[in-house]
């Protein structure tokens, strides 16, 4: 098994003409994912890749047509706020946003507005998911991972492939790397994805890549001490930011006191957590581990 | 993007929130002037971007025309954290009765817009906080309804108001929202606002920040923004769309992602280096961005290497690697220069860079050690 997508995923890419989305789908497709619809509003009754996949001009049509259930965001920030309520109102379950720069104002009302429904947001600001061998929704580059038994959570990208690179390298493999998204207001939590890796039989270890800026790493640490069974290894990024400066990352900022690099590995430390020193230390602490388990026996 | 107390001012008053009378002069005369105008005594406030402006010296009550010359030229010829002063705020004198904390922030960890208040305004709200927390009350907003009256009421109450003054409160609360969802903002707030001798509220200072973000849909502000705020390193990066933020290190870094980045110059840090910057070149990095970004890093005379770090991801290391090679071409290293290409394309990559001046390494950990000894000058 893995989290939130399988195999069995039927992905619609919102925004699938555009030259990302595009570019996206295919590689998706080459990876072996369920590509089954595409939207581009004024464009439907088209197709796409190799005209394999339809394009409809709205969320609604594609699932009516093809019973689509996960939506990949690509479209630009101007609109994207739109697609994420578009595919919120037509019932969408999973809906994952990989585009940047949507304005702070419209997430807070998404955020109101999705808490009467029942689909469920990654990001903004997100590379997506891999559950490698099944699946990727999103631009997580495939071949940098294999299958495996630990699930990755984590605010960043490229970070987030060094690690599981890392992995892959040592013969680890992943069951679900989920990118919730570098934005400050995002959807679905650290703490949401450790409940889920909790619940999941695949997944035996758990990554969590957290970064400066705001308190859900804090608020993690709360969940891995009192929810969770299984080993949690993290690292955080940005000891040596300064504060009060954005670092790349809409959210990647001290404010104020709040969300510092000491605060966040403090908080996990305390809570159990393994800590990384740097990002490519991971194999080692879980080889380390189950090096030990093993000796226990 | 944050906003010149002046400018915040000017949009709090068209909203309906009262503000001293006063005007913003560039010299001693047009100081002067002002205050001939609107008569003594007078507040001189520095128009920078930056905090504890009050403790710089930067904010002075004056009480003669005299005063008035040999202060705002004082002020307007001094430096406040770096950022020169070169405007300057002649407020209306005010006496005071109470003096109040109002604002309105996002609240990250709810989701939600929060209003905060408290009796006892006019220093710094997290001092507050500190000292005395139980004083200040917080409101969360339902975004897609808004502040209410009643919850602006509720405020009032809760700071013990006298209840003449709920009233006029209850509307500069809700204009405050109102600023703050009409533009975007990610902070609006009035402190002190004050009740003067006559019983009438006045903001006696503003601040206002734009989410970034926005700034797509709220054209207006791009006019406002402060290019003297921003170093010139950071003003050509932006250009580039590079995201740059300029340290006080030796060791220059240029990487692609954000998150990638912070780990490379915490690593730089465990090594026993100081990071010269934070540099994010994006996906797909082309050799205009290398270039453009290698030439920012060096010309911060302080740099003593320069550490590439790349992930390809989508983008291909061989990509990259051409675009060093363009850039090494155009742009005079006068440091040494280590490159990590790790990922998709890396042996292509590195193979491109062959016979290059420059040093290869395999993991972040060996490549920030490299950085580190050549920056001190060692041999390795």
């Amino acid at each position: 098994m893995s989290i939130l997508i399988d195999e069995k995923s039927r992905i619609l890419v919102q925004g699938i003409t555009g030259k990302e989305g595009l570019f996206h789908s295919e590689q998706m497709r080459k990876y072996g994912s369920n590509i089954v619809a595409g939207t581009a509003p004024g464009k439907g009754g088209g197709w796409v890749l190799e005209s394999k996949v339809p394009v409809f001009d709205s969320v609604a049509h594609a699932i009516d047509a093809t019973g689509a259930d996960c939506s990949v965001i690509f479209v630009p920030a101007r609109s994207a706020s739109d697609a994420i309520l578009e595919s919120v109102a037509a019932g969408i379950e999973l809906i994952i946003c990989i585009t940047e720069g949507i304005p702070i104002m419209d997430m807070l009302m998404i955020k109101a507005y999705m808490q009467r429904s029942h689909s469920r947001l990654i990001g903004p600001n997100s590379p997506g998911i891999l559950s490698p061998g099944r699946s990727k929704a999103g631009i997580i580059p495939g071949n940098i991972a294999i299958e495996g038994n630990v699930g990755v959570i984590s605010r960043s990208g490229t970070l987030t492939y060094e690690v599981v690179y890392a992995l892959k390298n040592s013969s680890l493999g992943v069951s679900t790397c989920v990118g919730i998204g570098g934005d400050p207001i995002i959807g679905t939590t650290f703490k949401d994805a450790l409940v889920m890796f909790e619940g999941d039989p695949q997944t035996e270890y758990i990554i969590m890549i957290g970064e400066i800026g705001g308190d859900d790493e804090e608020e993690a640490a709360k969940v891995v001490f009192s929810h969770m069974s299984k080993p949690v290894f993290a690292y955080v990024a940005g000891e040596s930011a300064p504060p009060e400066k954005r670092m790349g990352h809409a959210g990647a900022i001290i404010e104020k006191g709040v969300g510092s690099a000491q605060s966040k590995i403090e908080a996990l430390g305390k809570a159990g957590v393994g800590m990384a020193h740097h990002p490519e230390e991971f194999p080692t602490l879980i080889l380390d581990l189950e090096h030990k388990k093993r000796g226990d026996q | 993007m944050r906003l010149h107390e002046y400018q915040a001012k000017l949009i709090f008053s068209k909203h309906g929130i009262p503000i001293p009378q006063g005007r913003l002069a560039s010299t001693p005369g047009e100081a002067k002037q002002i205050a001939e105008e609107i008569g003594l005594p007078v507040v001189l406030k520095a128009q920078v971007l930056s905090g504890g402006r009050g403790k710089a010296g930067g904010v002075r009550l004056v009480k003669t025309m005299q005063e008035v010359q040999v202060e705002a030229s004082r002020i307007l010829s001094s430096q406040i954290k770096d950022f020169p002063v070169r405007k300057l705020l002649v407020d209306k004198g005010v006496e005071i009765r109470q003096e109040i904390y109002l604002g309105i922030v996002s609240d990250r960890s709810k989701g939600q817009p929060v209003i905060i208040a408290c009796g006892d305004g006019g220093i710094d709200i997290e001092i507050i906080a500190s000292r005395t927390p139980e004083r200040i009350i917080k409101t969360w907003i339902d975004p897609l309804i808004g502040l209410r009256s009643y919850q602006a009421r509720e405020l009032a109450n809760e700071i013990d108001l006298q209840k003449e003054y709920w009233k006029e409160f209850q509307q500069i609360a809700m204009s405050l929202w109102q600023i703050f969802q009409t533009y975007d903002a990610t902070m609006a707030e009035i402190n002190p606002l004050v009740i003067n001798n006559e019983g009438k509220f006045l903001a006696l200072d503003a601040k206002l920040s734009i989410d970034d973000n926005a700034l797509m849909r709220q054209r207006d502000f791009l006019e406002l923004r402060d290019l003297s705020a921003e170093s010139p390193e950071e003003a050509e990066a932006r250009k580039f769309d590079l995201s740059y933020v300029k340290l006080n290190g030796n060791i220059g870094c240029l990487v692609n992602g954000a998150g990638l980045a912070m780990a490379t110059m915490d690593t730089i840090k465990k090594c026993g280096g100081e990071p010269a910057n934070f540099l994010d070149i994006g996906g797909g990095a082309n050799s205009e961005k290398v270039s453009a970004a290698l030439m920012i890093i060096l010309s911060d005379p302080k740099v003593r290497s320069v550490l590439i770090n790349i992930f390809g991801g989508i983008t291909r290391c061989d990509e990259v690697a051409r675009g060093i090679l363009i850039a090494l071409q155009e742009v005079y290293m006068r440091v040494p220069l280590i490159v990590r290409l790790v990922g998709t394309n890396a042996e292509e990559g590195i193979e491109i860079l062959k016979g290059q001046d420059q040093i290869t390494a395999t993991t972040l950990l060996e490549a920030a050690q490299l950085a580190v000894t050549k920056a001190s000058g060692e041999e390795i």
